[in-house]
């Protein structure tokens, strides 16, 4: 039960610093995307987002931080396994599985589904 | 007379910032609500794959397909905009928000067609998304092929 509440705490205090930079800064949604993403990846990079991980699990891998932190996880691995060459296919490798499944889903979507009247 | 009107505006200020009722802290709250509920939900499906003597990695990725899955269902809906209004960044931040930005542009533009509309338009932000990304794991990669090993 434990993890649940902490996988609610982390991923819910993610959302909220989010809706801060939204109010306050008038920044776009994609653009906080594109910035969690890269801030995921560093604080990957940096080993960071590993304790931030262990702590909260989902909550720290579900928001898109996760994403980049994952992109991160996976050159490095990359490196260790292929040396120079993986700082080219670490990060697209460990981006397949997210990226071709959010492919997938959005052509199968639009086969089926129309746009709403706004 | 100026430093009560001074005093009333001061006043006033305080209110404002101390009131909880003002937007970004309701909007804050319905963030924090929604985005942990979704990571909540996160946490119960790693907990099924794992019971299903999934790998960590093999078993973060199968919640991250059902969960781009479930919002690819809720947006041909329509239904994740209308909780995307309520719940603001938290339904952007998680991976569900991402996967968002991928379908809903594919269903808006298929009309123009399925190479330049659907397909090209998919990426508009998820583009962004992979460009910076990759770009960044590439500056991570370095960095730990260079001092990190």
């Amino acid at each position: 039960m434990m993890e649940f509440a902490k996988a609610f705490l982390v991923g819910g205090l993610l959302c909220v610093i989010g809706q801060i930079l939204i109010d306050k800064t008038k920044l776009m949604s994609g653009r906080i995307l594109v910035m969690y993403v890269c801030l995921g990846c560093i604080l990957g990079g940096l080993g960071i987002y590993q304790t931030l991980e262990e702590f909260g699990g989902a909550g720290a891998t579900v928001p898109l931080t996760g994403f980049g932190f994952r992109l991160a996880e996976g050159v490095m691995k990359e490196v260790d396994s292929a040396g120079f060459l993986g700082i080219f296919t670490g990060g697209m490798k460990a981006a397949a599985g997210g990226v071709t499944a959010a492919v997938f889903f959005a052509f199968l979507a639009a086969l089926v589904a129309n746009p709403k009247e706004k | 007379m100026q430093t009560t009107q001074k005093a009333q505006q001061e006043y006033d200020k305080m209110v404002k910032k101390a009131s909880p009722n003002s937007p970004i802290f309701t909007n804050c709250l319905k963030a924090f609500v929604s985005g942990g509920l979704i990571c909540a939900g996160g946490q119960l499906l790693l907990n099924l794959f794992l019971d299903r003597n999934f790998t960590e990695n093999e078993a973060a990725l199968c919640v991250s397909i059902t969960l781009i899955g479930i919002s690819a269902v809720l947006t041909a809906l329509g239904l994740y905009e209308k909780l995307g209004k309520f719940c603001g960044a938290g339904t952007i931040v998680p991976i569900t928000g991402f996967a968002n930005s991928v379908v809903s542009p594919a269903i808006e533009f298929k009309k123009e067609g399925m190479v330049f509309g659907m397909a090209a338009k998919m990426f508009l932000v998820a583009g962004p998304v992979i460009v910076y990304g990759t770009l960044t794991s590439m500056l991570v990669g370095l960095i730990y092929f260079l001092i990190g090993r």
